[in-house]
């Protein structure tokens, strides 16, 4: 939100120049301006976390690789959002979440529709070069409307900061340690039994892949509907 | 409680050990404990008891003396230590106090490991009875904290720690002083103080030492600390697995409020500030500065993106102070003898002492502590005794699963913040574990991965998934089935984890990996090209 006090900074990102108010991020002045970073777990509407680490980008004088979703603008900074270094991470990142659980896109209902699959492609991989794991994924099909498939889940958190942020529910969290966390509902009761959902669907909707969906969709199907997303964000932000 | 009444409690409590002419002191610590001393010590209790008051003679418990792979350690009022006491020892003990000393038991003093040691934040461990607040008053307690209250504002206080150099104790080494002034510089309505007493390196013990040996000092520390950045209230992290520590910083804290040194207008001053524990439930990933914090406001733990930094935006939003337990630990002598006289120890860059927990294959485990700049030689061969069986020297592990592992080609280097980092490892909290020919380099790399895999709170990709493939490619290497294919995919993943991961765990995790490819290549390279371990651990059962 705008405050009385903000300042106004100016920052060069990929060699052009930019102003921004203190309290934005960098993601938020590259969005404003057409320029592409790439991220699943960041979704305008929902606060940040940092965890996907794929908008990480270069700052002149610096060697850390800050994300850029949670790192605000400077005056004077100079970002690069495209190197070859920062191509190779990005890559190795979304391989590695291929190898972690099993992602099939042949018979996935979001197949066409999945941010995934189409981070994959905008970063030129062909092939995964680190085994996979091929893990005993479950599925929890006890909702009346919503399936979650484990199997294509990729941890961004967006349906545990929407249900908790958005919907005020807080039906989603995570469990689990490391490469065993997994998104429960409630205490990791069936999502069926949950007695906190309200089933509005939300968490579904800000699913970047086919972990979420309605029932009923086949293959390729699955198309997610995000517009409540800015329009809630509007509509209580003038209100508050 | 003036300085005037402080002292009073020091001097009736020196007056009441005067009347003792002999004190037996029985190590009361974890390691001690872990072998029998409790039994130790009743037993000379129910003896003294017996004789009665012809013995002249009083059973102290006290904090650890170091030397924990001879324990049950047990000393006496003239300075003589036994070594591996039981139980059916107590009558010879006492009997010893007026015949001489028992030679079988006897520990000699006139060591290395003794003699090399500089005590400052251990200085009443094994000493004083750490149950008992009046014998830490007695030991100069609580005078650097009244001598703060009544003769020095809260900037000389960052001035003098400013002044001394003391670095932070927990494993990065920020400059302590400079945390403390950017904590009273911020803005917020409330600050907190808060102490990570969440160590959890493996074969690390020194905080649980300082805290169940010398609880009094640690909370002098935060209450010297509050009063600089001005805060009002603490928190103490400690881990469920110290119950011993629990228990007696509960004890400590109880006494401390008791004697109005702890709580509102301490010392009749406006300052006030109250402390709580609270219990971390076993991740090591809390231990991060973020996560601890998140854990204390009753989340999940996991790390945040800083900045901002908890000196900014840390518990509840508020301006946060977060120190590890030995840094508060050095804080009462620091204010006590001034910032020059602890910047006078060390080395330039690295003031002061450390203390380290050394383990593995040496003579002497146990806890030690030394001047910065020592070099891991003196650490290994004369503190440690050198390695037992006449077997050879071949790494020395600092820092923990996020430090490296350094071979005898590094013996002489310093011990000090910079000299570990170049040579890719790291000081750390204090862990050093030493390891002979009998210890597979990749198999102690493929522990600690390991290690980091099933701590990672699994936030972010790179971490939670990287560790398990390098663990996993790890595991190939040790079961002698891999390609140097796999090495290269390994130094690919260390490069992508180290760089990108959110937290420190994740950008340190690859740390164990680099240090052995770098100074053990070789046994890598045996591993892949002649499927063969040099130290014979790994490959068996798989041929």
């Amino acid at each position: 939100m705008m405050t009385a006090t903000a300042n106004v900074k100016t920052l060069k990102i990929d060699g052009r120049d930019f102003s921004a108010r203190e309290d934005e991020t960098i993601l938020d002045v590259a969005r404003e301006n057409d320029i592409f970073i790439p991220r699943l777990c960041e979704l305008e509407g929902l606060s940040t976390v940092g965890a996907c680490r794929l908008c990480i980008v270069e700052v002149k004088g610096s060697n850390r690789l800050p994300a850029s979703c949670v790192t605000r603008v400077e005056e004077g900074m100079e970002v690069t959002t495209t190197s070859e270094r920062l191509q190779r991470y990005r890559k190795g990142i979304v391989e590695l979440l291929f190898t972690e659980r099993n992602h099939i896109c042949s018979v996935c209902v979001s197949n066409g529709h999945c941010e995934l699959q189409t981070m994959a492609q905008k970063l030129d991989i062909t092939h995964i070069h680190y085994p996979y794991r091929f893990p005993q994924a479950p599925v929890d099909a006890s909702h009346d409307r919503f399936v979650i498939d484990h199997n294509r889940c990729i941890l961004c958190t967006r349906c545990v900061r929407v249900c908790e942020e958005i919907e005020g529910a807080h039906t989603w969290d995570v469990m689990g340690r490391g490469i065993d966390c997994q998104v429960i509902t409630d205490l990791n009761q069936p999502w069926g039994s949950s007695d906190t959902c309200t089933g509005c669907g939300k968490c579904v909707q800000v699913c970047p892949t086919g972990a979420l969906f309605e029932k009923g969709r086949s293959v390729a199907e699955m198309e997610k509907r995000r517009d409540f997303l800015p329009y809630l964000q509007l509509m209580r932000g003038e209100h508050e | 409680m003036t300085p005037e009444e402080l002292e009073q409690i020091a001097n009736d409590e020196r007056e009441a050990q005067a009347g003792i002419p002999q004190k037996v002191k029985v190590c009361v610590a974890a390691g001690c404990l872990s072998c029998q001393s409790q039994a130790v010590k009743e037993a000379l209790d129910k003896e003294v008891t017996r004789r009665g008051p012809v013995a002249h003679c009083k059973i102290k418990g006290v904090g650890c003396m170091g030397l924990c792979a001879e324990g049950p350690l047990v000393s006496t009022s003239d300075g003589t230590l036994y070594k591996r006491v039981a139980a059916s020892d107590a009558v010879a003990l006492l009997d010893g106090l007026e015949q001489g000393p028992v030679e079988r038991l006897l520990c000699p003093t006139d060591v290395p490991f003794f003699q090399r040691q500089q005590k400052i934040v251990l200085e009443n461990s094994g000493v004083i009875d750490p149950e008992r607040i009046e014998e830490y008053i007695a030991a100069s307690g609580y005078r650097a904290l009244l001598h703060a209250l009544t003769e020095m504002t809260p900037v000389e206080v960052i001035a003098e720690i400013v002044k001394s150099g003391l670095r932070g104790r927990g494993g990065a080494g920020y400059p302590t002083g400079l945390k403390w002034s950017t904590v009273s510089k911020a803005v917020g309505t409330q600050k907190y103080v808060i102490c990570n007493a969440d160590e959890g390196d493996p074969g690390a013990f020194m905080d649980r030492s300082v805290l169940e040996s010398d609880p009094h000092r640690v909370l002098e520390g935060m209450l010297v600390a509050a009063y600089a950045v001005g805060a009002s209230e603490g928190y103490i992290y400690v881990r469920a697995e110290y119950p011993l520590a629990i228990k007696r910083l509960k004890i400590a804290i109880r006494q401390a409020e008791k004697l109005g040194l702890l709580g509102s207008n301490i010392c009749g001053t406006h300052f006030s500030f109250r402390v709580e524990l609270r219990l971390g439930a076993g991740a090591f990933v809390c231990g991060e500065e973020t996560a601890l914090i998140a854990s204390i406001e009753g989340k999940r733990g996991t790390p945040r993106p800083r900045p901002p930094y908890p000196a900014i935006e840390g518990l509840l939003g508020q301006p946060t102070l977060i120190n590890n337990v030995e840094t508060f630990a050095n804080i009462p002598p620091i204010v006590r003898n001034g910032g020059d006289w602890y910047a006078a120890i060390g080395t330039e860059k690295s003031k002061g002492t450390k203390v380290f927990a050394l383990a593995g294959r040496v003579q002497n485990t146990g806890l030690v502590e030394v001047p910065m700049g020592i070099t891991l030689r003196e650490m290994v061969f004369e503190i440690g005794g050198g390695i037992p069986e006449g077997r050879q020297f071949k790494a020395v592990q600092t820092g923990g699963p996020s430090g490296g592992c350094l071979p005898a080609e590094c013996l002489d280097m310093p011990v000090d913040y910079e000299s570990l980092a170049r040579a890719g490892s790291i000081m750390g909290s204090g862990g050093m574990i030493v390891m002979d020919e009998s210890s597979c380099m990749v198999d102690v790399a493929k522990y600690f991965m390991d290690f980091c895999m099933t701590e990672s709170c699994g936030k972010c990709i790179p971490c939670r998934v990287g560790t398990y493939q390098m663990h996993r490619l790890l595991d190939t290497i040790t079961k002698l089935h891999a390609t140097p294919q796999d090495v290269a995919l390994l130094e690919e993943l260390c490069d992508l984890v180290k760089n990108t991961s959110l937290c420190g765990l994740g950008q340190s995790a690859p740390n164990p990996v680099l240090s052995t490819l770098r100074y053990f290549a070789d046994e890598y390279k045996g591993h892949i090209e002649r499927n063969r371990c040099v130290a014979g651990v790994c490959g068996k059962g798989t041929e």
